[in-house]
């Protein structure tokens, strides 16, 4: 159990302000994850919490006890690196092993704890082996492994899924979902650029962007309510539409926002009807359609269609968004009221 | 039917055109870009050894290099039975000057080596940590080995004079000796004097290989350890250690072949000391001051097989990879 608090957090490397003032709380048992376009700060900000970076300025706290200089051992953290960071000269048993001898664990207990994480991310038939007898996906269970037998109260991943292929994200996702069920008690932190891992993980999501905290929230709360057009295009696949221009002004904004899944194609005498666009390009992916529009506007317009209807290249189309899910923002990039 | 008509045909093709198989061809070019290097080293290295080897079953002087006999290993060892029925021995290998080179030779390169390796890892790990100015002093390490060893020679020559060296003037002076010290030429601590020299000079290479080791490590792996708990000195010798060993072993074999070896440094700063004459010191005394050149050239070729044995010997037990089959 461990509940951790940022209070105006900053970092700098030099001149180089990285992390600039951020203030969060991280529940106990809370699943969070750090999204953000790529050099935004999250591998930085993780750091912090583990204790490998110092602090420049503000506090850290777990269990409302300030850890800013206390070495990561000593916090209770266990972290999953990207390039899973095995001990290429050991086999798997003592990879996962090597952590715990210092911490007077008996040999028995010690080999009980190994076998059980094995048995939890079904690599019991690997211990023997050495890292570079794995592939990309079994390494990264030894090294998730290696973190689950020391038990920590705070699990950090650093993108732990972008060395893998797209088949084995997914399976290994699906297992660090069943680990956060299966470890109730341990604050898990997981810092990703790919917001469809965010979505599916997180019980709540922190958007980072040039080292501040764009919105925090729960993935429906970033999905339906969006604090920023920054936000509103970094969640959702695909991307939100933005308007500008002259469909803003119909409904009294700077911006519109609108998913490719609230526009819905309807019949020509239709009173509802309120964009013609003429199809510029369709991609089928079996279940959905993904068709682009030509509306006039700067962008063609993405339209999500569900199952299998085919609409040839130039057809006109009457469209309408749904109303209950625009997104208004103003010139700062912010809700309009 | 159609099956066994192209089979023919491809036959057929190949029996009129005369060109070569891909892989003959490659094998062909390999053949004249190594030729070259193959001639060369014929030259420079093969045909001399072989010479020495024929030499050393000769009587040849360096008066008649040509007009020398096959006396079998005469040079090596041979005995002669006298009238009384006394047995006496001749030849290298009971010549006790040899004995005392080899000893001599083994001991240098065996205390020099142990102590550049783990110097040369100590100081790889302070080049390897971060510190303002560490460019500079990674060059500037490497003085001692670019300089000519006859030059250092000569500088610690001077350094280690009994009359006026500073280092008995430096010791004096903070009281750790009573009187001054002939460091080179007394008997006693002539070797110490050629371990200290070649350490000196050697240590940065050692370092500088270890360091290209170190630099072969994940950072990251030291960032898992650091979470987990483990403490710095068993991260050294459970982590660092393993990892840089198959760099550290291929640098002990160079020095190792370069000790085993030794010449030039001994001859200038101790020249005649029975304490530290190394076989190539004294199969060049018989080669060319002695005019026992045929017993010099079997003496060189002894060292010729030692070195061999040696390094034989190291790789096999080490299981050193020089071919890098192990790299990950
Ligand atoms: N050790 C460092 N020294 C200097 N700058 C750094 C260092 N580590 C990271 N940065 C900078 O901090 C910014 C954020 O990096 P990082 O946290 O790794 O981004 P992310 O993980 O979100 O992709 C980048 O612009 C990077 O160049
Ligand atoms: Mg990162």
């Amino acid at each position: 159990m461990a509940n951790i608090e940022l209070k105006n957090l900053h970092k700098s490397y030099g001149a180089v302000h990285v992390i600039k003032g951020i203030d969060l709380e991280i529940k106990s048992g809370e699943f969070m994850v750090f999204v953000g376009p790529s050099g935004c700060g999250k591998s930085t900000l993780l750091r912090l919490i583990s204790g490998l970076e110092a602090i420049s300025d503000g506090e850290l706290l777990f269990d409302g006890e300030v850890v800013n200089n206390v070495i990561p051992s000593k916090r209770g953290i266990a972290m999953v690196f990207q390039s899973y960071a095995l001990y290429p000269h050991m086999t798997v048993y003592d990879n996962m092993a090597f952590g715990l001898k210092l911490a007077k664990t008996t040999k028995q207990e010690m080999k009980e704890r190994v076998l059980n994480a094995a048995r939890m991310l079904q690599i019991e038939d690997l211990l023997e082996r050495l890292p570079k007898q794995l592939s990309g996906g079994q390494r990264q269970r030894v090294a998730i492994g290696r973190a689950i037998v020391r038990d920590p109260k705070v699990f950090l991943f650093d993108e732990p899924l972008s060395n893998l292929d797209a088949a084995l994200r997914v399976a290994t996702r699906l297992e660090i979902a069943k680990l956060h069920h299966d470890m109730q008690d341990t604050t898990m932190v997981y810092v990703t650029h790919d917001q469809v891992e965010a979505m599916t993980l997180a019980d709540r999501i922190c958007v980072l962007r040039d080292g501040i905290v764009e919105q925090v929230g729960t993935p429906s709360e970033l999905y339906e309510s969006p604090a920023s057009i920054f936000v509103a295009g970094f969640i959702g696949s695909p991307k939100m539409n933005f308007l500008t221009g002259k469909f803003a002004d119909e409904f009294n904004c700077d911006t519109l926002g609108i998913r490719p899944e609230h526009i819905e194609i309807v019949d020509e005498d239709n009173s509802d009807k309120l964009w013609t666009g003429k199809v510029i390009h369709a991609e089928d992916l079996g279940s959905d359609n993904y068709l682009y529009l030509e509306i006039g506007a700067d962008e063609p317009l993405v339209v999500r269609q569900a199952g299998k209807l085919k609409i040839a290249n130039g057809t006109k189309v009457n469209l309408r968004p749904q109303n209950a899910n625009l997104h208004k923002f103003n010139q700062q990039g912010k809700p309009a009221l | 039917m159609s099956n066994s008509s192209l089979e023919n045909g491809t036959k057929h093709r190949h029996k009129t055109s005369n060109s070569l198989s891909l892989q003959q061809q490659r094998v062909r070019a390999a053949f004249w870009f190594l030729a070259p290097m193959i001639v060369m080293l014929f030259c420079v290295a093969a045909w001399p050894l072989l010479r020495t080897i024929y030499f050393s079953f000769t009587d040849t002087s360096l008066t008649s290099l040509y007009e020398g006999e096959w006396v079998w290993f005469k040079n090596y060892l041979s005995y002669r039975e006298l009238s009384s029925g006394r047995v006496i021995w001749r030849g290298t290998l009971a010549d006790p000057a040899w004995w005392n080179a080899v000893w001599n030779t083994v001991r240098f390169s065996f205390v020099s080596v142990s102590i550049e390796a783990v110097l040369g890892i100590l100081v790889a790990l302070v080049l390897n940590a971060e510190f303002k100015g560490r460019g500079l002093v990674r060059a500037a390490i490497l003085i001692p080995w670019a300089i000519p060893t006859i030059v250092s020679a000569k500088m610690w020559g001077w350094m280690l004079n009994d009359q006026f060296g500073i280092i008995n003037d430096a010791l004096l002076k903070i009281g750790l000796i009573d009187h001054k010290i002939a460091w080179t030429a007394s008997i006693d601590t002539a070797m110490i004097s050629v371990l200290i020299v070649d350490v000196w000079k050697t240590t940065p290479f050692m370092a500088l290989l270890c360091l290209a080791g170190l630099q072969m490590i994940p950072k990251d792996v030291y960032e898992a350890a650091k979470v987990d708990g483990v403490h710095p000195v068993k991260v050294f010798f459970k982590v660092t250690l393993p990892l840089v060993r198959p760099a550290l072993m291929v640098a002990v074999i160079f020095r190792i072949l370069d000790a085993l070896r030794i010449f030039d440094l001994i001859y200038v700063l101790t020249p005649n000391s029975k304490a530290t004459k190394t076989m190539s010191i004294i199969s060049r005394e018989n080669l060319f001051e002695f005019d026992k050149f045929a017993y010099g050239s079997a003496q060189s070729t002894l060292l010729f097989a030692i070195i061999a044995i040696f390094v034989a010997a190291y790789i096999w037990l080490g299981k050193v990879d020089l071919g890098g089959k192990d790299e990950r």
